[in-house]
C-alpha cells in the first residue's frame, strides 16, 4: 500500500516506522532538512523536504494515487488543510491528527465530515482514555479493550506467592470458576503463548482475556483485586492531564493536578471546572509530594514533558508505597530502563497513536472474509491482539474449532457474537457476523483467512 | 561494526558472482573452448568461499550505519575481483596474478584498460572475451545494487551501501523502498542493453559481438574484442554504439521519470542540457579542428562525435588513433576525461553534476565579491543545494586532485614519458581505459608495480574515495 506521512515528529516517525515494518511503501513530507537526512538514513523510505500542503509538493510524492494519507503535524490547521488537499487530489483515506481543545466533538464533526477526513486521531485523548482505564482496574499493568467492549484483556504481573505463582494453567482453570484465557506469557526475554501444562511463575507477565464482566471476579479469585482509583494525583498540566480529569471528575473520583509552570497551572483552570485541584510547585520536590498527600493517594500519574522526571518521580512515589502508579515514557530506550528499576506501569502515547494507524492500515488492505477491528501490539511488538469482523464469505464459518487447522502461535481467544462474549472451547464455532478475537505471535496477520494453516 | 552482515553481504555477492560466472560458461563450452573448466574450477570456488561467508556470518541484527555500508562495498569489489581474475590466470590467458587483477578491476570498475596487446586480445578464447565485458556490465550498475534487487533480506537501512556504490554526489531512491529502486534501475538498465543489442546485430554484427560491446557500452567500459577497438566496423556501428555511449551516461533516474510519464521534469534538468551543450561542443570543436580537404566531412563528424562520446561517457572505445589527432583536439577529449558522465549513470570521472554545483558556487561566490551584500544560494534544478552538499563537492574536489597527485607520485618510478603518465592516472581514475603517449592502446609498457597502483586508482575512482579510504583508515576498525 502506498502511504504519505506528513511530519516527521515523535508520533510522525513512530507511524512511518511500524509502517514500513508492515511493508508498506512510505513516503515522508517534512520542512526540516534534518529530519529529512536522519530519516533516509534509519529507514527504507523516501523523504521529501518541503511543505505537506503544497499542491506541487503533494503532486510530486504521488498523493493522488496513494492508498494511505496522513497528517500529523504539530498544526491541527496544517493537518487538516494537508488531507484536504490529498483527498481532493485523488488520495483514497486520509487520517488527521487534531487536538487543540477548540475542535470539541460538535465542530470537530464538521470539520471531518466537510473536509472528507476518514479517520481523526487524537493522541492525548486516546492516552486520557488508555490512563483512564488503568486507573479503573489498578492490579492490571495495562488493560486493553476491543470495540465490541465485551472482553477486557488485562496484562497481569504474576507476583510472587501470590494465588497463581507456580501453578499451572489447568490448575488454575479447576480452582477459579470465572471463565478466562491466558493468551501470552512474556517471561524476560522469551515470550510464548502457554497450554494447559503451563506453569506460571513469579516475575511473569501474563495477558488474560476475560469478559468484562467478569474481570472483576476473576481478579478477586486472583487475589488481585485493588480497590479503583478514587483519589489521583496527575503531574503535568498538559493536554492529556485536562482529557484524563475530566474523565476522572465524571466518575467521581478526587484529582489533583500538580505543575511548576504558572501559566499552565492557569490555563488548565481556565479549560476545566473547578472540581480539580491545582498545585502550583515543582512534583520533583518531595516535599511537596508528600505535603500534597501521596502517601495517602491511590494513583499518581506522572505526565511531564520530561521522560526523566517522570521516571524518577514514579520511582520515588513506588518507594512510598502508592498503590497504583503511571508513568509516560516515549524514548523506547528509556521504557527498558525504567522496566528495570521497578516501574511495571508505563504508557506511550506515539505508541498508542501508531497501533492505531497500524491496525487502519491493515484494516484497508483488501481481504476477503474478514477486517481487522481492533489490534494492539503486545509485548515489545512480539506479539499481536486483534478483532475481526466475520462476514458471510468466510470459508470457515460452522466449523468446530477443534477441527481448525491453526497455524503454530496463534490462537482464538474469544467470539462475540450478537453482543455476548464466549471464551470458545473445542466445540464452539465462527459464524458470520461474529467478533473474533486473534492472538498472534510473530505472524503479521492481514485477514481471518491467515490463521488458518 | 556489525562484522557479520558485513561478511554475510560479501558471501551473497560471491554466491551471486558464481551465478554470473554460468555465463562465459555457456559461451566457452558453445565454442567448445578448454577454457571452460577454469570456469567451472572458479563457480566451485565462488560457491565454497560464498556459501562458508554466508554460513559462518549469520548476522544477529541487521542495524548498519555509513561505516558498515562504506566498509562492505570496498570490501565486496576487491572479493569480487580476486574471485573474478581467477578465470583468467587459470585458463593460462593472462598467466600472470596481477596482470589479471587489473584486467578484472579494470572490468568491474569499467574502466577498459588492458594489458594485452592487440594481437594478443584477438587470440583469447571467445568464454574469456565475454567474461572481461561482461565484468563492465556487472561493475556498471554496481554489484552490491544488483544484490538488493534480487535477494529478500535486506538490512533496514540499506540506502547506506546503496550510496556508497552508486557514483554521484547525492543518491536518490526513485521509490521508496531501497530493493524496488535497485530492481528498477535495473531493469531499465537491461532493457537499454537490449535494445541497443538488437541494433547491433541489424548492423551485422554477429550474436557474440553484439553481446560483447553491448556489455561494453552499457557498463561505460570498453573492452573491445579486435586489436584496433572499434575502427573496423562500419559507420552504423560506430554511430550506433556512439548514441549507446550518450544514452549511458545519462543519469537513470531520468528514463525512470521518462517510463512514469514525467517527461516534462525529464527536459528541466540542468545536468542533461549541460551534458547535451558539452558534447556538441566537443564534437564541433574536433570536427573543426580535424577536418581537411582529403577527408569527407560525415567521417570526420563521425570520428568525433565517436571519440567525444567514449571519453565522455568514459567507456574508451576507439575509432581513430588518438594520438595522430592535433593537439587541440588531444587537449579537448583530455579535459572531457575529467568531466566525465551524469550522476547516477553508469559512467565515471568526476561527474558532471559536481562540475555544476561547483561552478555555480564559484559564480556566487563572485557574485559576493562584488556585491558584498547580496544573499544567493546555489541552485540546481531550481532547488536551493544544501551548504553541506556543496561543501562536500568541495572536499571531494580537493580528495579527487590529492589522489590523483599521489597516484602520479607513486607511477614515476617507470621509464614511461610524463604524458604518458599523467594521462595514465587520469584515464584510470577516471575509469575512462585509453591514455596518451605509450598507454594509447594497453598498458603494457607498466611495470607490475605500477599495474597494481594503476588497478587501486581504478577502485578509487569507481567507488569515488571515500569509501576505499575509510576502509583502510585505522579508526574504522579500532574499537575507540
Amino acid at each position: 500500500m502506498k502511504v504519505i506521512i506528513v511530519g516527521l515528529g515523535k508520533i510522525g516517525t513512530t507511524i512511518l516506522a511500524s509502517l514500513v515494518k508492515e511493508k508498506h511503501d512510505v513516503l515522508a513530507i517534512d520542512n526540516d532538512p534534518e529530519v529529512i537526512y536522519s530519516i533516509t538514513n534509519n529507514y527504507d523510505v523516501m523523504a521529501i523536504c518541503g511543505n505537506g500542503t503544497s499542491y506541487e509538493q503533494l503532486l510530486d510524492g504521488g498523493a493522488d494515487k496513494c492508498d494511505l494519507f496522513i497528517a500529523v503535524t504539530n498544526s491541527d490547521e496544517l493537518n487538516m488543510l494537508a488531507c484536504f488537499a490529498a483527498k481532493r487530489m485523488g488520495a483514497k483515506n486520509t487520517v488527521a491528527r487534531i487536538r487543540g481543545s477548540e475542535y470539541n466533538d460538535e465542530s470537530l464533526a464538521f470539520m471531518k465530515n466537510n473536509l472528507d477526513i476518514s479517520l481523526v486521531i487524537n493522541p492525548e485523548k486516546l492516552t486520557a482514555e488508555t490512563l483512564y482505564n488503568l486507573l479503573k482496574i489498578p492490579s492490571a499493568i495495562n488493560v486493553e479493550r476491543f470495540t465490541s467492549r465485551s472482553f477486557e484483556m488485562l496484562e497481569l504481573m504474576v507476583k510472587e506467592k501470590s494465588v497463581i505463582d507456580g501453578k499451572s494453567l489447568i490448575d488454575l482453570r479447576k480452582k477459579i470458576s470465572e471463565k478466562f484465557l491466558v493468551c501470552i506469557v512474556e517471561r524476560g526475554e522469551e515470550v510464548f503463548i502457554p497450554y494447559g501444562q503451563s506453569v506460571l511463575s513469579a516475575g511473569d507477565k501474563i495477558y488474560v482475556i476475560v469478559t468484562q464482566s467478569g474481570a472483576h471476579n476473576l481478579l478477586k479469585s486472583l487475589g488481585l483485586l485493588q480497590k479503583e482509583c478514587k483519589d489521583v494525583i496527575i503531574v503535568g498540566a498538559s493536554k492529556t492531564a485536562h482529557y484524563l480529569s475530566d474523565m476522572l471528575v465524571k466518575g467521581r473520583s478526587s484529582v489533583k493536578v500538580i505543575d511548576k509552570a504558572a501559566d499552565k497551572c492557569d490555563a488548565f483552570i481556565d479549560g476545566t471546572d473547578n472540581k480539580v485541584t491545582v498545585v502550583h510547585g515543582d512534583a520533583m520536590s518531595q516535599e511537596l509530594l508528600i505535603e500534597e498527600g501521596i502517601e495517602q493517594t491511590d494513583a499518581l500519574v506522572a505526565l511531564t514533558g520530561q521522560d526523566e522526571e517522570n521516571i524518577l518521580m514514579s520511582i520515588y512515589s513506588v518507594s512510598k508505597k502508592v498503590p497504583k502508579v503511571i508513568a509516560k515514557v516515549n524514548r523506547n530506550e528509556l521504557t527498558d530502563i525504567a522496566e528495570n528499576l521497578g516501574l511495571d506501569c508505563i504508557i506511550s502515547p506515539k505508541n498508542i497513536v501508531s497501533d492505531i494507524i497500524v491496525r487502519y492500515a491493515r484494516a484497508l488492505s483488501d481481504t476477503i472474509g474478514s477486517k481487522v477491528k481492533t489490534l494492539y501490539s503486545l509485548a515489545d511488538g512480539a506479539v499481536e491482539a486483534l478483532e475481526f469482523d466475520v462476514t458471510a464469505d468466510f470459508d470457515y464459518t460452522g466449523v468446530m474449532l477443534k477441527y481448525l487447522e491453526l497455524k503454530k502461535d496463534v490462537l482464538i481467544a474469544g467470539i462475540i457474537r450478537a453482543g455476548k462474549a464466549i471464551l470458545p472451547g473445542g466445540d464452539d464455532c465462527i459464524q458470520a457476523g461474529d467478533g473474533v478475537i486473534v492472538i498472534a505471535k510473530g505472524e503479521k496477520i492481514y485477514s481471518l483467512s491467515d490463521i488458518i494453516k | 561494526m556489525n562484522f557479520r552482515v558485513i561478511f554475510s553481504t560479501i558471501g551473497r555477492v560471491i554466491l551471486i558472482e558464481a551465478v554470473l560466472l554460468l555465463l562465459p560458461l555457456i559461451a566457452a563450452v558453445c565454442y567448445r573452448e578448454s577454457c571452460a573448466f577454469s570456469f567451472l574450477i572458479t563457480i566451485g570456488i565462488a560457491l565454497a568461499f560464498g556459501g562458508l561467508l554466508t554460513l559462518v556470518f549469520k548476522p544477529k541484527n541487521y542495524l548498519i550505519f555509513s561505516k558498515e555500508g562504506f566498509v562492505t562495498v570496498t570490501l565486496t569489489w576487491v572479493f569480487v575481483s580476486l574471485i573474478g581474475c581467477l578465470p583468467f590466470i587459470l585458463s593460462g590467458e593472462i598467466p600472470h596474478f596481477i596482470d589479471a587483477f587489473f584486467e578484472t578491476v579494470s572490468g568491474f570498475t569499467t574502466t577498459g584498460a588492458t594489458i594485452l596487446t592487440g594481437d594478443k586480445i584477438e587470440a583469447l578464447s571467445h568464454g574469456v572475451l565475454l567474461w572481461r565485458s561482461f565484468t563492465h556490465w556487472i561493475g556498471g550498475m554496481g554489484v552490491l545494487v544488483f544484490v538488493m534487487a534480487v535477494t529478500s533480506k535486506n538490512p533496514d537501512r540499506s540506502i547506506h551501501i546503496l550510496r556508497a556504490e552508486m557514483p554521484g554526489p547525492s543518491v536518490d531512491k526513485i521509490v521508496p523502498r531501497a530493493k524496488d529502486t535497485a530492481k528498477i534501475l535495473y531493469l531499465i538498465y537491461i532493457g537499454i542493453t537490449v535494445i541497443l543489442m538488437v541494433f547491433l546485430l541489424f548492423g551485422g554484427m554477429n550474436f557474440f559481438e553484439s553481446l560483447v560491446y553491448s556489455f561494453g557500452t552499457a557498463g561505460t567500459g570498453g573492452f573491445a574484442t579486435k586489436g584496433d577497438s572499434i575502427a573496423g566496423y562500419n559507420a552504423y556501428i560506430q554511430w550506433t554504439l556512439a548514441v549507446g555511449m550518450f544514452v549511458f551516461g545519462i543519469n537513470f533516474n531520468l528514463y525512470y521519470l521518462i517510463l512514469v510519464g514525467k517527461i516534462r521534469s525529464v527536459f528541466k534538468s540542468t545536468e542533461l542540457k549541460v551534458y547535451f551543450l558539452i558534447v556538441f561542443l566537443a564534437v564541433a570543436g574536433i570536427t573543426i579542428n580535424t577536418f581537411s580537404s582529403v577527408s569527407l566531412l560525415s567521417d570526420t563528424i563521425r570520428a568525433a562525435a565517436f571519440q567525444v562520446t567514449s571519453i565522455m561517457s568514459t567507456t574508451g572505445f576507439t575509432t581513430v588513433n588518438i594520438l595522430d589527432m592535433p593537439m587541440l583536439s588531444k587537449a579537448i577529449l583530455f579535459m572531457l576525461m575529467f568531466i566525465g558522465g551524469c550522476a547516477g549513470s553508469t559512467a565515471g570521472g568526476f561527474k558532471l553534476s559536481r562540475v555544476i554545483i561547483l561552478a555555480k558556487s564559484v559564480k556566487s561566490e563572485l557574485k559576493r565579491s562584488l556585491h558584498p551584500r547580496t544573499a544567493n544560494k546555489v541552485k540546481f534544478d531550481g532547488k536551493s543545494v544544501e551548504d553541506a552538499t556543496v561543501k562536500s563537492v568541495m572536499n571531494y574536489l580537493f580528495i579527487y586532485i590529492l589522489s590523483l597527485a599521489i597516484i602520479f607520485v607513486l607511477l614515476s618510478f617507470e621509464q614511461t614519458s610524463f604524458e604518458t603518465n599523467v594521462s595514465a592516472v587520469v584515464s584510470t581514475f577516471n575509469n575512462v581505459g585509453p591514455a596518451f603517449g605509450s598507454a594509447a592502446s594497453d598498458y603494457v609498457c607498466y611495470g607490475y608495480f605500477s599495474k597494481f597502483i594503476l588497478s587501486m586508482s581504478m577502485l578509487f575512482g569507481r567507488l569515488e574515495i571515500y569509501p576505499v579510504i575509510l576502509t583502510l583508515a585505522p579508526s574504522t576498525w579500532l574499537k575507540k
